[in-house]
This record gives structure tokens, sequence and C-alpha cells, in this order.
């Protein structure tokens, strides 16, 4: 399957793949107990009921988690600004920006739209129960 | 007579090509990556829609009520623990020892089988309590995401195993090293969709 091309001539520049991107003991560990840090605050956070506010609670949950995506980032995946001459990083701000307007615009979009459509209130969907009708096999008159 | 001495002569030195144009040697590393953004975007796409349709209940259960936090919590944890497992291979990988490597990759592919079939064990409780894929948006969004993710973990232990018995059978060999790097990043990667998964599908989907 590893046919001979020209470039396995070209001699080891001492950049083997088989040293690159090394990570330590060290640093795994460093990742583990942050990430498992990160992990266990916003459990204990929604199991034990500890902030009343559902607005902060979520936003206190989704900051918890971008900081460990960013460890995860870091001390797993090894990503820094001189990996593959920068272009992981290229890659990786590239996908970024990308996700941002996604997941940004998705849900800008979709509330602006809950929030500008016909208001069906409970009181509303009883006296108009249009979505409660039998749809089809109606009895034709 | 010509053709022969042209086959048996040494082939000419190629100069019709620079050799500092090379290809970098990790170039496939490089590439996994790039296909690793790729499945950033599905996994967003997917989170989008959940964005959207989480809180479309249609009348059936909400969040608070289908989803398992404990089982969450053993979940998360075993794929914390898997990733970080994982990585101790690598570093015996790196030391060029077969054995102790693949010990912890074992336990890795283990601790990941163990959370695949908790998962599937969730998804078939879900669905005999009424709340399968197809009750409501938020349950259609959830089911996707979170199996998209599960079977990105399953394939991941079958790329393990493949990769497991390539090393028993030729050892830590360049090509080797290179596809276990390739599954190792696939595996961390993984580990980090899941911090989205149960942050944003179950913690923020119980509270809101």
């Amino acid at each position: 399957m590893n046919q001979p091309s020209p470039s396995h001539a070209v001699p080891h520049d001492g950049r083997d793949p088989m040293h690159e991107h090394q990570g330590s003991l060290r640093g795994y560990l460093t990742g583990f107990v942050l990430a498992a840090i990160l992990t266990v605050i916003p459990f204990w956070l929604v199991m034990d009921d500890v902030i009343a506010n559902k607005q902060l609670l979520i936003l206190i949950i989704l900051v918890l988690a971008v900081v460990q995506i960013f460890v995860h980032i870091v001390y797993f995946l090894h990503l820094d600004t001189r990996s593959e001459a920068g272009w992981n990083m290229m890659a990786f701000i590239f996908t970024a920006v990308l996700v941002i307007i996604v997941l940004g615009a998705s849900i800008w979009v979709m509330y602006n739209e809950n929030m500008n459509m016909m208001p069906m209130s409970p009181q509303y969907q009883q006296h108009h129960p249009i979505s409660h009708q039998p749809t089809g096999n109606q009895p034709q008159p | 007579m010509n053709t022969t001495a042209i086959d048996t002569a040494p082939p000419a030195p190629s100069d019709y090509y620079s050799l500092t144009e090379a290809p970098p040697r990790n170039g496939t590393l490089l590439g996994f990556w790039i296909y690793l953004m790729s499945d950033c975007f599905i996994f967003a796409s997917l989170f989008a829609c959940y964005a959207v349709l989480g809180t479309e209940y249609a009348g059936g259960p909400t969040g608070a009520e289908v989803l398992d936090l404990p089982g969450l919590a053993v979940n998360t944890a075993l794929l914390l623990v898997s990733s970080v497992v994982f990585g101790f291979g690598m570093l015996e990988m790196q030391r060029l020892r077969k054995g102790a490597m693949l010990g912890w990759l074992a336990i890795a592919g283990l601790l990941a089988a163990v959370f695949v079939s908790l998962e599937v064990r969730e998804f078939l409780i879900m669905i005999a309590e009424g709340a399968g894929p197809g009750r409501s948006a938020f349950l259609s969004s959830f089911f996707t995401l979170v199996a998209t993710h599960g079977l990105h973990v399953t394939l991941g232990i079958l790329w393990l195993i493949v990769l497991m018995v390539q090393s028993i059978r030729f050892g830590l060999n360049e090509d080797n090293v290179r596809r276990l790097r390739c599954l190792s990043m696939f595996w961390h990667f993984l580990d980090l969709v899941w911090v989205g998964v149960f942050s944003y599908v179950y913690l923020v989907g119980v509270v809101r």
C-alpha cells in the first residue's frame, strides 16, 4: 500500500512524524483535572438547583462548556500556533467562525421568527381547536 | 539493443522537480485535522437544529421529564476518562512500548464501548416510554444529534480494534503510528463534541 513516490526520497529533516505533537503525562493530567472540574460544576449547579435564575444558570453552563472545549483543544488535541506551520490553527479559526455564524444566526433568526408569529395562547387554542380537528375521512355532506 | 541499454541503466537523476517542494511528511495529520473540522461543522448544524427545535415539545415530554442526569454523569465520566487513557496510550506509543500502549488503548476502547451501550440502553428506555424520535421536534433533534455522536464513537471503536490488530501484527511502524495519531485526534475530538452535548443538549435541556 505504500507506493514508493518521489516524496519518500526526501531525506528526513529531523521532523519525524513519530515525534510530533508530543503530549506529556503532565499535560494530559492537567487537562483531565481541569476538564473534570469544569464538568462537575455545571452538573452540581443543575442537579442541586443551586441557582434559581434560569437565564443566569444557562449562561454559566454555556460559558463553562466553552472553557472546557478550549481545555480539550489545548491539552488533548495539542493545538497551538506552531503545529503544521499554523495551518491547523487557520483551519480551526475558519471552522470556529463558521460555527459561530451558523449557530448564532440560526438561534437569532428563529427566535425572532417565533416572537413574530401569531400568538397561540392556551385559551386561543381552546376556542379555536384547529389542531385537534380530525383530518381526512370526513363524511361528505 | 537501445531499449535494453535504457532499461538496465540506473535511473537518471531527476532534476525536473524541486526536492524542497515535496509535500510535508505529516500531511496526513493536517488532512485529518481538516476532516475533523468538517465533521465539527456537521455537529454544528445538528446543534443549530436542536437550538431551534429544542423547545418544540408538541405536547409531549419535556427535557426535564425524559433526560436522565445521573446516567449522563456516568456517560460523561466514561468518555472523559477514555479520552485521557487514550492519551496515556499515545505517550507509550512515543516511547515505542507496544504492550503498554495496547493495554491503555484496550481500556479506552472498553470505556467507550460501555458508553455506547449505556447510551443505547437510554435510547431504548426513552422509546419504550413513548419518547421516541417521532414524538416531537425536540426529540427528533435530540435523537439525531446524540445518535450521530454515538455512531461516531461506535465507528471509532471499530477503527481502534482494526489498528490494535494492525499494531500487533506489523508492529509500531511509521504507517501504524500515523494512523494511531489520526485516531487519537478523532477520539479526543469526540470527547470535545460530547462537552457540547452534555452541556447544551442535556443540562440546558433540563433547565429550560
